[in-house]
């Protein structure tokens, strides 16, 4: 149970702590001491109101550490004070605010740097350790914590406050909390480095911060319907994306009846919200793509002509040569690979260091009948690829064309 | 908190004087910001510049600022401001932050 709301509970009772005693460091190590209290307190009985009570024994904890900290002498002296007035005000039934929503402003605050950014917000609201966060973006544990440091001294002496912001300046600060959720989602869903090829728990907090932005009416960001859409529809996929050994499923070759309904179901009436409010922004075009595939149930039923067409609108909007790739891939299926090769082959500059350039180079010349050539390209690919789970696929692709 | 205000922008603008206009938009951002303006100055420019620094106890002077940029520090003010967002939403205000960039640095309190 207390691991559980360790899981549930962090992010919303550090949000609170962070408010109530205005200081990031104190506020969390006061929490994690009430986690560990409460191992020993409720080993007969937990509390009527577990929330409260580890929300009222972490304010304790951390005032007592503002006391002890004499530099901070006014601000504890103006909390203490407050103490006793109202001596163990938190009642049982009295429930913890929610502050959430500062706490994600904060973290995603632009004077910030944006891998800051990311790993302040698993921190704090997702509750991931210092180590996990450093797994997961697979740098040295000391390089994470120093980031992590950095972040919130910075907080700290230029005075970066713990708001949210006024409502006229949500339209150009929504969009990096956004961002930051984006780059968490994808963190978990294609797991550039490391060796699981998913990692689920990251997607899901993106899922479940995405949520909690929405639900929260200052927040009127349209495309954040997009973002979540995107996120589920991807996300549904995560059972047929790995075999029982963990190794990958090209989409094509996917159990589709692995997919999550719910969430198909969920996303696709989203996007359709987010694509009939005009124009569609990056995320909704992004989504669409996703929902095409989740619409059809077999790989050969996919309305590969209507992803090219949504390709081409994000590539308007976003002309990147990675969208450009995936698009000339839609064009591989749509009108077949000698109508896309060319498309992939102006995109040797810009992408000559990027695996999947090669590996969709490989693939076109495969169907093409261009064994050995495609041979090479897949070589290539191996050769850059950094994740453990991927690079097997490559390696099997390999052996199956050489057979 | 006490923030300062860093100017930067392209001196070359200001070789045929200053523009009559964005001086009444300077007046206009001290008046609308007055209260929270402790103080400000502008710099004559970069060609007026000598930068000392002493090593191994000697004093070694070089003609012109600390270092070539494109942008050069044109001038500063030294606002209160209640927090980071405010002293930015000031900055902003500048009619510098259009042309070139201002940088909000927090001063230090030595307690």
């Amino acid at each position: 149970m207390i691991e559980r709301l360790h899981r549930d509970e962090w992010g919303r009772l550090l949000s609170a702590l962070i408010h109530a005693v205005g200081d990031f460091d104190v506020a969390e190590e006061a929490l994690q001491d009430a986690f560990a209290a409460a191992v020993v307190d409720w080993a007969a009985a937990a509390p009527r109101n577990p929330r409260a009570w580890l929300y009222g024994t972490a304010r304790h904890k951390a005032i007592d550490r503002l006391r002890r900290r004499a530099r901070l002498s006014a601000m504890a002296a103006a909390l203490s004070a407050e103490e006793e007035a109202q001596t163990l005000t938190f009642e049982e039934d009295e429930d913890v605010p929610d502050e959430r929503l500062r706490l994600i402003f904060t973290c995603c605050h632009p004077a910030l740097a944006p891998e800051a950014q990311v790993a302040l917000t698993l921190r704090t609201l997702c509750g991931l350790t210092t180590d996990e966060i450093a797994r997961a973006f697979l740098v040295p544990p000391a390089t994470m914590a120093q980031r992590l440091v950095r972040a919130k001294s910075k907080i700290r002496a230029a005075g970066i406050p713990y708001q949210v912001p006024p409502l006229e300046e949500l339209p150009q600060r929504a969009p990096l909390v956004m961002a930051v959720l984006y780059l968490v989602f994808n963190e978990g869903y294609s797991a550039a480095r490391g060796d699981a090829l998913i990692r689920r728990e990251l997607c899901a907090e993106a899922i479940r911060l995405a949520r909690l932005l929405r639900a929260m009416p200052p927040v009127p960001v349209r495309e954040l319907d997009a973002l979540l859409a995107l996120m589920l529809l991807h996300d549904a996929r995560r059972d047929a994306r790995t075999d029982t050994a963990g190794e990958m499923v090209r989409l094509a070759d996917q159990d589709r009846t692995k997919w999550d309904r719910a969430e198909i179901e969920e996303g696709c009436a989203l996007v359709q919200a987010a694509l009939a409010a005009a124009p569609p922004g990056p995320y909704a075009l992004e989504a669409a793509i996703a929902a095409v595939h989740a619409e059809a149930e077999r790989a050969e039923h996919t309305d590969w002509a209507q992803i090219a067409a949504l390709y081409d609108r994000l590539h308007a909007l976003h002309p990147s040569p990675v969208v450009a790739l995936n698009r000339a891939v839609a064009v591989s299926m749509a009108i077949g690979p000698e109508a896309a090769l060319p498309l992939v082959d102006e995109l040797s500059a810009p992408l000559a260091g990027y695996h999947l350039w090669h590996a969709t180079r490989a693939d076109l010349l495969r169907r093409l009948g261009r064994r050995e050539q495609a041979a090479a390209g897949y070589h290539k690919a191996l050769e850059l690829t950094q994740n453990g789970a991927e690079r097997r696929f490559r390696r099997r692709r390999l052996k199956e064309r050489s057979k | 908190m006490k923030y300062l205000l860093l100017i930067y922008e392209n001196e070359k603008r200001f070789e045929n004087g200053y523009d009559p206009k964005e001086m009444a938009e300077y007046g206009a951002f001290g008046k609308e910001f007055g209260k929270a303006i402790l103080n400000g100055h502008a710099l004559k420019p970069t060609a007026t510049a000598t930068t000392v620094r002493v090593r191994d106890g000697k004093r070694l002077t070089t003609d012109g600022p600390f270092a070539e940029t494109k942008e050069q520090l044109g001038g500063f003010y030294l606002i209160e401001a209640k927090d980071l967002d405010e002293a930015l939403h000031i900055g902003g205000k500048i009619p510098a932050a259009r042309y070139g960039s201002i940088e909000v640095r927090p001063i230090m309190t030595f307690s």
